[in-house]
């Protein structure tokens, strides 16, 4: 597995023990949130609840996607419309 | 892929009549309100007149002895146990200890007539104990203000805010002191939105029947025939697959209708009067009082720029209240703040408020136009300050593709700067203004969305295609599907039907929300379109005995690719479809995802207003809309959209508000009051469609629904201050505020 | 409560139904008579989705009683075209992509029914108020004032 950074926004520091992005074991977005989880727990409600991820400014649409060390990995608010 | 990469196209691009027209212009489409069923009973909703009170009693004994009078239910009627989202919508359908705003439901009544119903509903006695209730945001989360639910808050509050702050979120880059600190000039100020109604012009209506052995059946006016599924099942204990939920045409939704409000109301009654079908239709008072305006919002921004119009730094704090529940849009609201600019340095904060009003819905680019307001409000006053022009202030700190976006992750494909160029060269900017005139501009933003898609499409006997879609078609979008499975197919447009159906008949589809009918529904059709094609091929392969790869579908036929694959005249689609019982079957395509590459959509937008100083009225003269479409598969809808949602924006800056009294009862619950724009209010508004294709789409599709109500807010502003020198800062700018406003300048 | 009877013409049509002294004449339309083509968007004769003729004088159908209809002529969207014709108002809305959702498409095209038979010939203005009750939330109204022009100008017999 690969080490990839994943980009939080800031207002998740208090559970995340002060980080903007964490590094996590993954290769795919699936495995980079259960990464997230397991290195922060207080995540858990927030990502359960629903969030989206981008790769390279790609809103991801599966779990499975691959991902890797070169890929930029935001976490964001679920987004959605009217 | 580049613009010039996408072929001339026959279909697309073109404004053929819509195929559901001609049942729309003679009164035979059906909507929610338009379908009885045998055995049929009427619904009617008892609501509560406080703001926020214990429901101390509830008695239906005198609404029940009235003959005719089937049913009565009661939140003791609902299944107990639900947390979450789930919870939130069953506490919003039926009030449970507490009534939370003013309209909130606490009891229903089914009957054999409508005006029965209502009789009884009236008759239906509860006890209320009135408790202390708070409806502004800024109030709301102040010390002291009264609990609206203790514990609602999620893991991202900070410990020591008020219970009324449900969520907080915080992001940024850089350093926005050494931002400010880098700027010829800062300025700060606290901007206010008011709640606006989406204003559908059909009311919520319903005829739903459920029988003891928990199947049921939904006629219902909705954006997402999925999303009423899965509520209806969680708010009342269901299976989701036992409901089938068929939705009528929607006569306007722009987000409203994503949700429930009253739906499950006529499965609850239906339940109870062993399952006969019950209707329930919303008044507009109900609507107004009950069923999801957007968020109010108060707003501070600050901005830093240098005298050349760069941006050095902004910062952006939004408190929003969406009504008693979680779920006002400060977390878009924040992300599409600044995203126009390329900003090193930004904070944004933001709070969702819980207050003693109904349960906000998602509309029209939720949060957007509200931060619009504020930041395109804050820029125009920093560039009149510093003497530069708006435009190329806008086009000087423009994002474009692969820019970081002021959200975190990367931009794709936008097409931002060559929006802004199509503003400028538009001859609306060279209009001569008169005293009391003034112009505004202003660019807003929405990211567009996808969401889970599935769509079938099969083949007659005849060679012409049925597209079965789940997204309701609100604006058009039975044309613009049509037009690219027709392209896609090679045959004429009037040979495909697009049909809406019910949850039987698809996979899981979201609404048509997010701008993602024509995008993901469209995507999916055409993928349905080519695995078609490909099956078609295979046909035509066998019957002229070659290789399936040695086939190519050109002009909705198959024929050999090339010289060496053999000498065959092409095969129709009509000649393949006539044999397909002999030649395998059915011929169908069929797709399934969320699609991935959806494109973004910026607009801008310029309107020249003229202030009456004597009354604060303000007229709108001339109103341009420019939008990045992607490519407009029907242009004609397109504009629709664009004038649509500008005309929404006007309103909303002009005259819509929801006007509590301080009892937290809404004071303009009808139409009279609650004042969208007329026709006599508005002028022609001018359109340019901007084309830079998504390269997400197989047609280049961006969404265009949402964007365009974005900036009407802030341009209007800004041309009321380049007309008569006063700057609002709180919407609407309605003739008193505005007057207000002329006489404290004096 | 008794309901009265009453014997009226719709379209043309002589038709009876019962009504509740309570009920509008857009109820009886819809609810006794199954013409669904009239919509209620308001109940207050604010928003027009109701438009139909009383005698050939344009009224919202939610505030007129059905118990007052009694030997009256009504016309309706149902009875706009002919039988195998659209009125050139149906046709030109098609055209000009004047609806979106549709909701308030056939108390737009009642009303502007109406205009015309007045008022041939109007401008941009007269059509923007005659139409100012009719209350569209899809469109901001400029397909739908390009509409009725252009109905009106064939009507007239001039070209498009």
């Amino acid at each position: 597995m690969a080490r990839v950074q994943v980009h939080l926004w800031s207002g998740l520091r208090r559970l995340t023990d002060g980080a903007e992005a964490v590094e996590v074991e993954a290769t795919t977005v699936g495995e980079a949130l259960d990464g997230l989880i397991a290195a922060h727990p207080g995540l858990e409600p927030l990502i359960e609840a629903g969030v989206s991820v981008v790769v390279d400014g790609e809103m991801t649409t599966s779990r499975h996607q691959k991902i890797g060390p070169e890929n930029e990995v935001y976490l964001m608010q679920r987004l959605k419309g009217g | 892929m580049a613009k010039d990469e996408f072929k001339e196209f026959k279909l697309v691009g073109t404004r053929p009549d819509r195929p559901d027209g001609l049942d729309k212009v003679t009164g035979r489409a059906r909507y929610g309100a338009d379908i009885s069923a045998p055995g049929m009973l009427w619904g009617a909703v008892v609501r509560s007149p406080h703001a926020h009170a214990r429901i101390v009693k509830i008695d239906a004994s005198k609404a029940l002895a009235m003959d005719g009078v089937k049913a009565v239910v009661t939140r003791a009627d609902f299944p107990t146990g639900l947390t979450g989202d789930a919870w939130n919508l069953q506490e919003n359908t039926m009030a449970g200890e507490r009534a939370l705003y003013d309209g909130h439901a606490v009891a229903a009544v089914a009957a054999i007539s409508k005006t029965l119903a209502e009789d009884a509903a009236r008759l239906v006695e509860v006890e209320y104990e009135i408790l202390p209730h708070v409806t502004d945001v800024d109030e709301a989360m102040a010390e002291g203000a009264p609990v609206i639910r203790e514990g609602a808050a999620d893991a991202t509050v900070p410990e020591g805010m008020h219970p009324n702050v449900v969520k907080y979120m915080e992001f940024g880059r850089g350093d926005i002191e050494a931002g400010f600190a880098e700027a010829d000039l800062v300025k700060e100020h606290t901007f206010k939105t008011e709640a606006a109604h989406q204003g559908y012009i059909e009311p919520h209506a319903c005829l739903g029947q459920l029988g003891e052995d928990g199947k049921g059946e939904m006629w219902v006016c909705t954006q997402g025939q999925w999303y009423i599924r899965k509520m209806c099942a969680d708010v009342l204990g269901l299976d989701g697959a036992q409901l089938r939920v068929t939705p009528s045409e929607i006569g306007g939704g722009f987000g409203g209708k994503t949700t429930i409000f009253m739906e499950p109301l006529p499965l609850a009654l239906s339940k109870k009067t062993g399952g006969r079908p019950v209707k329930i239709v919303m008044s507009r008072s109900e609507v107004l009082r009950a069923t999801g305006p957007t968020a109010s919002a108060s707003m501070d921004v600050k901005i830093g720029m240098k005298k050349d119009g760069t941006i050095t730094a902004g910062r952006a704090e939004f408190r929003m209240q969406g009504g008693a529940f979680p779920g006002a849009p400060v977390d878009m609201a924040l992300y599409c703040a600044f995203a126009g600019y390329n900003v090193p340095n930004l904070e944004h904060v933001g709070y969702d408020v819980l207050a003693n009003r109904p349960k906000c819905a998602a509309y029209r680019a939720p949060g957007s136009p509200m931060a619009a307001f504020a930041v395109e409000s804050l820029v125009d006053e920093l560039c009149r300050e510093l003497g530069l022009d708006p435009l190329e202030v806008r086009m000087k700190n423009a994002v474009k593709s692969g820019d970081q976006a002021s959200y975190g992750p990367k931009f794709g494909s936008i097409g931002l700067v060559e929006t802004l160029e199509a503003t400028v060269a538009h001859p609306n900017l060279q209009a001569e203004l008169g005293p009391n005139q003034g112009r505004g501009v202003a660019v807003g933003y929405w990211f567009n969305h996808s969401g889970e898609t599935s769509v079938s499409m099969a083949i007659s006997e005849d060679g012409t295609a049925q597209v079965s879609v789940g997204t309701p078609d609100i604006g058009g979008s039975r044309a613009s599907i049509a037009l690219m499975t027709a392209e896609t197919l090679g045959i004429p447009y009037e040979d495909v039907r697009v049909n809406v159906v019910e949850t039987g008949a698809l996979g899981v589809n979201e609404p048509t929300h997010g701008s993602r009918a024509t995008f993901a529904s469209g995507k999916a059709a055409v993928e349905a379109a080519r695995q078609a094609i490909g099956e078609m091929c295979r046909r035509a392969a066998k019957e002229w005995g070659i290789e399936p790869e040695a086939v190519e579908w050109v002009d909705g036929a198959a024929q050999p690719a090339g010289p060496n694959a053999g000498e065959f005249p092409p095969m129709t689609i009509a000649e393949i479809a006539g044999k397909m019982g002999s030649t395998g079957g059915p011929i169908s395509g069929h797709h399934e995802s969320v699609p991935e590459g959806v494109g973004a959509s910026f607009g801008a937008h310029v309107v020249d207003v003229e202030v009456d100083p004597e009354t604060g009225r303000t007229t709108i003269l001339r109103y341009l809309v420019v939008q990045d479409a992607g490519r407009a598969i029907h242009p004609a809808y397109v504009e629709g959209q664009y004038q649509g949602g500008a005309a929404q924006g006007i309103g909303w800056a002009l005259n819509e508000e929801y006007i509590y009294d301080d009892q937290g009862r809404l004071q303009n619950p009808v139409f009279l009051d609650y004042r969208v724009p007329v026709a006599s209010d508005l002028p022609m508004i001018d359109t340019v469609i901007v084309e830079v294709p998504n390269p997400g789409h197989p047609y280049g599709v961006r969404g265009v629904g949402e964007t365009g109500i974005t900036p009407p807010l802030p341009a209007i502003a800004n041309a009321i201050q380049d007309a008569v020198g006063v700057r609002v800062r709180q919407l609407p700018i309605s003739p008193p505020r505005l007057l207000a406003a002329l006489k404290a300048k004096g | 409560m008794s309901k009265i009877h009453v014997t009226t013409k719709v379209n043309g049509d002589t038709v009876e139904f019962l009504a509740d002294p309570r009920e509008t004449l857009l109820d009886c339309l819809r609810d006794r008579l199954g013409l669904t083509g009239s919509k209620e968007g308001c109940g207050t004769g604010d928003c027009g989705a109701c438009s139909v003729t009383l005698d050939g004088t344009l009224v919202c159908s939610c505030l007129v009683l059905g118990a007052e209809v009694q030997g009256r002529e009504i016309g309706t969207i149902e009875g706009m075209g002919g039988d195998d014709t659209l009125h050139p108002l149906q046709r030109k809305f098609i055209e000009h992509a004047a609806l979106q959702c549709g909701f308030c498409t056939p108390g737009f095209l009642v009303a502007g029914k109406a205009l015309l038979e007045k008022n041939p010939n109007p401008t941009e203005e007269e059509v923007r108020y005659w139409l100012a009750g009719n209350l569209c939330r899809c469109t901001g109204y400029d397909k739908i004032v390009r509409a009725v022009m252009d109905a009106a100008a064939e009507m007239r017999g001039e070209a498009a």
